[in-house]
């Protein structure tokens, strides 16, 4: 703890290689906690929005119902493109300590056009479904829907903005511990939006088309 | 160009009467008065390398001082208005309208844009220097947060010259607030501009939290910490868990107003209660993320002016926690009277009392503590120990409305509006005054006059009870919160006649505390020393104020109170003679939290008055600015030895 304390921040310190790279120095590790923290506020965030859609899930004010609304081909492939983004983004990390920069960058283009396909869908989604004249306005329970559901997706878009400027990043500067914690930070929050999604999956898509 | 004029005469409210144009004329003027000071003195330059653009705690904990007395000026011109036209039965100073849009930005701005900057503020002045550390752990962010307060609490004061102020009271309780019954922007500027400032306090408790937890200085474990630090960490935790249940609130209903969704409506299959709970759910904690922080303050300030370590070290420690867990789980006594059943009433009944438990501890390891000390009573002590009666007076009455079939009669009443002043001003506020004291020539190396200072404790302190005590006779007399004139005849005119003189014995306090201010920063005594209360924590080891790097060593740290034990022991801050200084690694200076909130305004703007164009532009900017942030790879600088060893020779501590 001594010798962090002779600096606020990033002091250059000598590579240590007991400690993957993202958290070399201490200027890293206070930001991987505080990102940790960061995703903690936005787990409270959705859950505030998962109990308001829970609340909500009957009052469709003569509306469409989620059993006459949810499609079970889109939302499956939704969620396999999400789950398998993850696992491909696991492989960027993966090569990322194997500091093999072009591969890391490849499977980040991957997890990044697994992103889209789920981004494709769902706006795919949200458009048949306002043409069917189920819109946020028509009841609770699609305000609610397209809430939650809406808020996840924009933090899926969040998240390929961000590692769009990363890849420059990388490209740039090659994989050094600053380039690294910035992925790596990136990537947890890429993993938090997929343990996200199989709470939507479970709570909005599976239980509403049973009930 | 007729339809324009009208447009924009009802835009500026000019039809709105004379308390407008007055506010205008103000506005200008101090405005432009600013405007000529800043150029005359050719300060433009000053003011942003020093303060627009700085990373630095104690700059930006000063800033949000500022702030906070400003916002307290506000808010207390909003109650003596308030006071003024409760006065005596049949007064038609105000109407109705604007008695609402009164009663609602005192109760947003005192809470949201005093209260909160203000312990925000004594987080940056003291918690770096107390854990003995040189700045918080994301200097960059610590600047966006105050910068978004900042434009947000700018935002929702425009409210009351442009468009029309908020009037659906603090709680902002839909469906009344919908856009069916609300229309305007009033709610909006609520809506928006908490959610900016919300953004920025989460952002604060992230920072804080991490600062705690890795940046303390070696051998200042946790059981080490100052109080003060203590109610910092337990509060920042209440604040990653209750804020973001604030903006989910906020966003629902802004959703509702901008784009007609059914959250909150009566039709439509909305819910209006949801909105209830989930506001409480982060209400309660709030008034708890207001109130610990100040317990932390006067825990600092009793064990200092009575020369003892704090009693019951771990007990504090306890009970803070216990309170932070009990706070989250209270949130339904705020409407009792809605039907939740005898059950649920029954749990939330007991949970509530039960945090008298811990709070009560605290009150007696204060006393205790104070109990065969050396006792000073310097003005910061006053407030401390003003504080034990007042605040146990709110306490017992929150108690009182703890008790559900009881609460069916206080709810809502003058009763509910005594007790949450007793603990709101009893407890936040004399905290704040407290620190204010204590911290001032820390911040500043001037200190407060004491004599000026017992003035101002004493009116604001009578004033206060003579406001607000009466105030639980008219809740028993079934005056009721938010009416805004009653008929003569109920036996409410006298009693309404005393509370509005102590309303305005407190408007006194606070101008002998604007006097005070002035009068030391021209005439009041230098702190030459650093500790000019014999302290016993880190802070008081440096400079008033402090260097820029806080320590040029970074202490360590051999027990509780470390200043006091290193002067018992005749030790240096600077460690043993000899030790050579090294660089000292800091962040440079930045005009971009500043620029981002700006557009973070822009944003709001657009939200508030539906100018999507607006919007876009905002948003825009935000993500550009963030964008740019990605690619600053060279944000930090280091000091040089020589520079550390001058500042540490002109302090003596070479």
């Amino acid at each position: 703890m001594s010798n962090a304390h002779t600096a606020v921040h990033g002091e250059h310190h000598p590579v240590d290689p007991n400690v993957p790279l993202e958290y070399q120095g201490e200027e890293n590790s206070l930001r991987v906690i505080g990102f940790w923290l960061f995703l903690a506020q936005d787990m409270i965030l959705f859950s505030s929005l998962f109990a308001t859609y829970i609340v909500m899930h009957g009052r469709v004010a003569g509306g469409p119902t989620s059993q006459e609304l949810f499609d079970v081909t889109g939302f499956t492939i939704e969620t396999i493109a999400l789950l398998f983004s993850s696992f491909t983004c696991g492989l960027a990390t993966y090569e990322m300590r194997r500091g093999h920069r072009d591969a890391m960058i490849g499977w980040i283009l991957v997890t990044m056009a697994l992103g889209l396909v789920f981004l494709g869908f769902e706006v795919t989604e949200f458009i048949h479904n306002v043409g069917e004249g189920a819109t946020l306005q028509r009841s609770g329970f699609l305000s609610a829907f397209y809430i939650l559901v809406g808020t996840h997706g924009s933090h899926v878009t969040v998240g390929l903005l961000w590692v769009t400027l990363l890849i420059f990043q990388l490209l740039r500067r090659g994989i050094t511990p600053v380039t690294a914690r910035k992925v790596f930070l990136w990537s947890i929050y890429w993993h938090f939006l997929d343990a996200v999604w199989i709470f939507i999956f479970t709570v909005v898509y599976l239980t509403g088309k049973v009930i | 160009m007729h339809g324009v004029v009208n447009w924009a005469v009802h835009f500026f409210m000019l039809d709105e009467g004379p308390l407008i144009w007055l506010s205008d004329f103000l506005i200008i003027c101090a405005s432009l008065g600013i405007l000529a000071v800043l150029t005359k003195f050719r300060l433009w330059k000053w003011l942003w390398d020093e303060w627009l653009t700085t990373v630095d705690h104690k700059k930006i904990g000063i800033m949000y001082m500022i702030a906070a007395i400003l916002m307290l000026f506000r808010g207390g011109t909003d109650g003596l208005l308030m006071r003024a036209q409760l006065a005596w039965p049949n007064m038609h100073f105000l109407n109705a309208d604007h008695y609402d849009q009164i009663f609602t930005t005192h109760g947003t701005i005192m809470i949201l844009f005093m209260a909160m900057p203000a312990i925000i503020g004594f987080f940056n002045v003291a918690v770096p220097l107390q854990i003995g550390c040189r700045d918080v752990a994301f200097p960059y962010l610590n600047a966006i947060s105050f910068w978004l307060f900042f434009f947000a609490a700018l935002l929702f004061n425009l409210s009351f010259v442009v468009g029309g102020s908020p009037d659906g009271g603090w709680t902002s309780y839909p469906p009344y607030v919908e856009n069916q019954f609300d229309p305007g922007p009033g709610e909006n500027y609520y809506l928006v501009a908490l959610s900016i400032t919300g953004i920025g306090t989460i952002a604060t408790g992230i920072n804080f939290l991490v600062t705690i937890l890795r940046m303390r200085a070696p051998g200042m474990t946790f059981m080490r910490l100052p109080m003060f630090t203590w109610s910092v960490f337990v509060t920042s935790v209440i604040i990653l868990f209750a804020f973001p249940v604030l903006a989910v609130a906020l966003a629902l209903l802004l959703i509702d107003r901008d784009f007609g969704s059914h959250f909150f409506t009566v039709d439509g299959g909305g819910a209006p209660m949801q909105y209830v709970n989930l506001f409480w759910f982060w209400g309660h904690p709030e008034v708890y993320i207001v109130i610990l922080p100040a317990f932390g303050i006067f825990s600092e300030v009793i064990s200092t002016f009575s020369h003892k370590r704090i009693f019951g070290y771990s007990a504090m420690v306890v009970s803070m926690v216990a309170i932070a867990i009990l706070s989250f789980i209270t949130w339904v006594h705020h409407f009792f009277t809605m039907g939740a059943g005898p059950g649920v009433n029954s749990f939330f009944g007991v949970s509530t009392m039960a945090i008298a438990i811990p709070t009560g501890v605290k009150v007696f390891n204060w006393l205790f503590t104070m109990h065969k000390g050396r006792i000073e009573f310097k003005t910061a002590m006053l407030w401390a120990i003003g504080f034990i009666p007042n605040f146990l007076i709110g306490g017992l009455t929150g108690v009182m409305l703890a008790v559900p079939p009881a609460d069916y009669q206080y709810h809502n009443s003058y009763f509910l509006i005594a007790h949450f002043h007793y603990v709101l001003i009893g407890g936040t506020v004399f905290g704040v005054f407290a620190g204010l004291y204590y911290w001032w020539p820390k911040m500043f190396g001037v200190l407060l006059n004491e004599k000026l200072g017992r003035w101002h404790f004493w009116t604001f302190m009578i004033g206060f009870n003579v406001c607000f005590f009466p105030q639980f006779f008219l809740g028993f007399m079934g005056m009721t919160r938010r009416m805004y004139t009653y008929p003569a005849g109920y036996g409410w005119g006298v009693v309404n006649l005393i509370s509005t003189i102590g309303a305005f014995l407190m408007g006194v306090g606070f101008i002998i505390l604007v006097y005070n201010i002035l009068w030391s920063a021209r005439y009041g005594e230098r702190d030459v020393t650093g500790d000019p209360w014999d302290g016993r924590t880190l802070e008081w080891a440096t400079t008033s104020p402090a260097p820029h790097y806080n320590f040029a060593i970074i202490p360590t740290v051999k027990g509780r109170d470390a200043w006091w034990l290193m002067k018992q022991n005749g030790e240096s801050i600077n460690g043993p003679k000899g030790v050579p200084f090294r660089p000292i690694h800091m962040p440079n200076n930045s005009g971009r939290p500043f620029i981002m909130s700006l557009f973070f305004f822009i944003l709001g703007a657009g939200f508030v008055f539906q100018w999507w164009i607006l919007a876009i532009i905002g948003f825009v900017g935000v993500l550009v600015c963030m964008a740019q942030r990605s690619f600053e790879y060279d944000d930090s600088h280091y000091i040089p030895v020589e520079e550390i060893e001058k500042t540490e020779a002109a302090a003596g501590r070479l």
